[in-house]
């Protein structure tokens, strides 16, 4: 059966320990981890946890169900499709030789980055942007010369009803 | 009132209704013991910390309490993980409580601390680290309640010293309520009525139980149930007892070692209705062949076990009790017409079946372990609890112990925890002191717990013990023999104590039967004396578990005698 991505959210008890089992669910069952953001809600006794896994349908069933029997998860979602948006952001450290400096800064222009960091040899772009937009960008940054990248993974939330 | 965190902890104890602890202490849980002493609830001193959750494991199956353990930090408690794994491989309801060092020394690597929280995370139904006194009532509140609903499972606390000593003002926790966790008890009536068109429409109808049925205590509901639509049933290991096995519609164990009738069925249903049952790999073999000409129904209270390694035709989340009672309203209001007459022809094939080959030994010279169990059976009239080791001891005891009543088959049925059955007796034992209590055991798995003989003779519980002795680690030494050419690396422990001297050490009763015709005079003996007792039986060394089915092989493709 065919993989695919599959992005949940879920809010957990904000605990010590709760990212563990969470994660520790997923190594011993040997379901995959693509990315994993975690952070509090506005309910400081609630995080809300997203993940981004990559299996065939049923297994996605099975990790959903694995997840919710879990005593500290709350409440689980599933985040695939356009019924939630979803984002990530990435710090991109991309090599500036004096005559592509134009060019990244055009790049940047176009993909409504930031600048936020300049060498004589560097830039630190900041980008926000769905996995679409991540992915052109780095195809576009690749041939110059990505020195560094660190990415946050996907966060999503669901759309209220218009 | 100001109360300690050792004093709160035996009044909620006390609360729940526990009148047993089994437990073994150590330096961080002296205050608990100190307190325990205080009140009315049993003590039983283990021998090895393994042993007392195997203990309240036995005890939580045959009584139907939940068991509870008390042990040190460090080793103490990570001696319990084997015990809790197995616990929570059958979904048995267990709180264990261990110590833990002082909370201002967690993580400072002190004298015997060890992470158990973290260690028995994914081999739990849940945890706690208690961080302070305050949090500790509802805690255990919440331990014992997680336990004993939903599916059921081993909850660990881990008390650091210092939370068991502080004392602060107590006030007893009224209701638990866990917003995350609400077990779906009542199922959905109409994926119910879809089972009843089914059954009206299906040929070759098959109940397949599971253990899920004896947590739930709905082995009265299952027979009736199986009584009003004359469907036949098997069940797995776990589930043996759910059902009667003397009735005229019980076909045996379905699985790898299940017998033959019950495969052969389970592989022409044409609809397997499977209740509080997981599809073990055990039961299934290979999962494309396995009951691929029927439609299946699934009913288990936990949603993961659903549709987990079998494709599910109607699915449903529910307490086995509350289902098969509505099952049984909905029958009585359908009309099935005559189905003792709709079922002829498939129990007429399904008698075939069984005459064609029936579950058999050849009792020669030598004794065969069978006619241990068989005698057993005789002797016992079918009453006893039987508790098993892990292997070759475990399925003959599964086989031909033919077991009427729920709680009375106790066994590791998922994990196949070898020293389980020694331990699990004494806890059966306390739980049904009148029960007449029997370990069926192998030699090699006897040994990994039989220091826990020493806890048998101290509390004066008459359990007793049958060692099914072929000097061999028999269920390997049968893989060796049928698929590794017969090379026997490592089965062979002709090095084994004499289990009768063994016996009269720990002071117990020794007794040994080397020829067929001592058999009934020693479990005569063995059975009627009122003290611990082990009984050596000197059973054919290469005699092997039949019917088989390959690992990953269909289950219809069983190698017989």
């Amino acid at each position: 059966m065919e993989e695919k991505k599959h992005t949940m959210t879920m809010l957990v008890d904000n605990q010590p320990g709760v990212l563990s089992r969470v994660s520790g669910l997923f190594s011993g069952k040997g379901f995959n981890i693509e990315s994993l953001c975690t952070a509090p809600t506005m309910d400081p006794r609630v995080s809300r946890i997203t993940i981004v896994t990559k299996a065939n349908p049923p297994l996605i069933e099975q990790t959903e169900k694995q997840l919710r029997k879990l005593i500290n998860v709350i409440k689980l979602r599933d985040m695939t499709g356009p019924k939630a948006v979803k984002r990530e952001m990435a710090l991109i450290c991309v090599q500036a030789k004096p005559e592509l400096r134009a060019e990244i800064l055009r790049i940047v222009d176009i993909f409504r980055c930031k600048v936020i960091d300049v060498g004589i040899e560097h830039y630190i772009i900041e980008v926000t942007g769905d996995e679409g937009k991540l992915a052109a960008l780095i195809n576009l940054f690749r041939p110059m010369g990505i020195k560094k990248i660190a990415r946050s993974g996907t966060l999503a939330l669901y759309r209220e009803p218009k | 009132m100001k109360l300690t965190g050792a004093q709160i902890m035996m009044e909620v104890l006390k609360e729940e209704g526990v009148d047993t602890i089994f437990g073994f202490p150590g330096g961080v849980v002296i205050d608990i013991f100190d307190e325990l002493a205080k009140t009315d609830i049993r003590c039983i001193l283990v021998r090895h910390e393994q042993g007392a959750v195997h203990a309240a494991d036995g005890y939580a199956r045959a009584g139907g309490k939940t068991g509870v353990c008390l042990v040190t930090s460090g080793p103490g408690a990570t001696n319990t993980v084997t015990g809790i794994a197995t616990a929570h491989m059958d979904s048995i309801p267990i709180v264990i409580f261990t110590g833990q060092v002082p909370t201002q020394l967690i993580g400072n690597d002190a004298f015997q601390e060890v992470d158990i929280v973290g260690i028995t995370r994914p081999c739990t139904k849940h945890n706690y680290l208690v961080q302070s006194t305050e949090a500790f009532p509802r805690i255990i509140k919440e331990a014992f309640y997680l336990a004993r609903s939903g599916r059921p499972g081993p909850v660990l606390v881990d008390i650091p010293k210092d939370v068991a000593k502080e004392a602060i003002d107590y006030r007893p926790v009224e209701e638990i309520h866990l917003k995350s966790y609400n077990p779906t008890y009542d199922p959905n009536k109409k994926q119910l009525r879809k089972v009843i068109e089914l059954i009206e429409q299906s040929k070759r109808p098959l109940i397949f139980a599971g253990g899920g049925v004896i947590l739930s205590g709905a082995a009265a509901e299952l027979t009736q149930f199986a009584h009003k639509t004359q469907i036949p049933v098997t069940t797995s290991l776990m589930g043996l007892g759910a059902f009667p096995g003397t009735d005229p519609l019980w076909l045996g164990m379905i699985g790898m070692h299940g017998t033959y009738r019950a495969n052969m069925s389970t592989g022409a249903c044409d609809l397997l209705i499977s209740i509080g049952v997981r599809f073990d790999d055990r039961v299934t073999g290979k999962t494309d062949a396995f009951a691929s000409q029927a439609k299946i129904v699934h009913i288990d209270i936990d949603p993961t076990s659903i549709r987990k390694n079998i494709p599910v035709t109607i699915p449903i989340v529910g307490d086995c009790k509350i289902s098969l009672d509505h099952l049984n309203e909905l029958i009585d209001q359908a009309d099935l017409g005559d189905v003792a007459k709709k079922r002829q022809n498939w129990l007429a094939q399904i008698e075939e079946w069984k005459n064609t080959n029936p579950l058999a030994y050849k009792q020669e010279d030598t004794i065969k372990p069978q006619y241990v169990v068989e005698k057993l059976y005789e002797l016992t009239k079918g009453e006893a609890i039987i508790t098993t080791e892990v292997g070759q001891n475990q399925m003959w005891a599964a086989q031909y112990y033919h077991f009427d009543r729920p709680n009375h088959f106790i066994t590791s049925g998922g994990l196949g925890c070898m020293g389980f059955g020694l331990p699990a007796a004494i806890g059966a034992q306390i739980a049904c002191p009148d029960k007449l209590v029997v370990d069926i055991a192998g030699d090699g798995s006897i040994q990994m717990n039989i220091q826990e003989m020493a806890t048998a003779v101290q509390c004066c519980l008459p359990i007793k013990v049958a060692i099914l002795n072929n000097a061999y680690l028999g269920m390997v030494r049968q893989w060796q023999e049928l698929f590794y050419d017969k090379r026997y690396v490592c089965t062979d422990m002709n090095c084994a104590p004499d289990f009768v001297k063994l016996a009269e050490a720990f002071g117990a009763v020794g007794l040994r039967a080397s020829k067929p015709e001592e058999v009934e005079t020693v479990l005569k003996e063995g059975l009627s004396v009122p003290q611990p007792v082990i009984m050596d039986f000197r059973v054919d060394r290469e005699e092997s578990v039949y019917p088989m089915v390959p690992a990953g092989a269909p289950i219809t493709e069983m190698l017989l005698v």
